[in-house]
């Protein structure tokens, strides 16, 4: 895991079993709103948590598995404002960040929605190969600001 | 009216009723990927019965990620095909945010009640 300075934050690490998805929600849930995040910013992080660790099980582990995947919470002071930071971390397949996309969304079909929805919800997102084949580090951001104006401004509209 | 009451999809599936050709599937809790194997299941079984409408009540859906959108856009492809109306009802918030994300708000019929997705 990627060391990085989180100070108000917290750490949890699953095995890579769809059942234990709904635990990390709970923590993301819980970890936004004391991060600052309002209703619609926190709903929003949660699902794309969830869509990041589906992808890591369905794609990067090939499936339910008893491996591990860190998800990791902070509250962090970025150069463009405060933000909460998630990190999803896994063991294994090592991709090419430029292969990584959605499809079309005019093709509609089962699947293929993930990256897409986690890039709709974040303002930022980072996927980064580990070294020796290592897996991969999915850096996440959502600057608190933008979220609250973004909910207000859609209150307004 | 029969009912019957489902347990499949490790709780998801709170009831399955039919109302003369329809069949009202009524969902409940998280939709995600370790419970929308269950979802597509039972939804695949009431539409193998071609009947000429289902109705997917979701008041009681909590969360839904896009496998829960993809087995509801499979199962939007099956009834297509074989000409049986799919809608959708009872769509939270927070449920219908993932339909708005995922530009699909516009390809299902969505409606508010049950009453109207059977008229």
């Amino acid at each position: 895991m990627q060391e990085q300075t989180c100070t108000k934050g917290i750490e949890v690490r699953i095995c890579a079993e769809p059942a234990y998805l709904s635990v990390v929600r709970c923590a993301v849930r819980q970890a936004a709103k004391l991060a600052g995040l309002d209703e619609k910013g926190v709903d929003s992080v949660t699902l794309a948590i969830d869509e990041a660790l589906t992808n890591v099980i369905r794609h990067s582990y090939g499936g339910p598995c008893t491996k591990p995947i860190i998800v990791r919470i902070c509250q962090q002071q970025l150069p463009e404002g405060p933000a909460v930071e998630f990190i999803v971390r896994d063991y294994g397949k090592t991709v090419d960040p430029a292969k990584i996309c959605s499809r079309n969304l005019d093709d509609v079909r089962p699947g293929g929605l993930g990256v897409h929805i986690i890039k709709s919800v974040m303002d930022i997102v980072e996927y980064i190969p580990q070294q020796d084949g290592q897996g991969m580090l999915l850096r996440m951001a959502k600057y608190l600001e933008a979220a609250t104006e973004t909910t207000a401004s859609n209150k307004n509209s | 009216m029969a009912r019957e009451q489902k347990n499949d999809g490790d709780g998801a599936i709170k009831n399955i009723r039919r109302e003369s050709q329809a069949v009202i599937l009524e969902l409940q809790g998280d939709i995600d990927l370790h419970r929308s194997v269950g979802v597509r299941g039972a939804l695949l079984e009431v539409l193998h019965e071609k009947p000429s409408r289902v109705v997917v009540n979701m008041t009681a859906v909590d969360f839904m990620d896009s496998s829960g959108l993809a087995t509801l856009v499979e199962a939007l492809q099956v009834s297509r095909r074989q000409k049986t109306k799919l809608a959708l009802v009872g769509l939270g918030a927070r449920v219908r945010s993932i339909f708005e994300i995922s530009r699909l708000d516009n390809i299902f019929t969505i409606c508010e009640t049950e009453s109207e997705a059977l008229s």
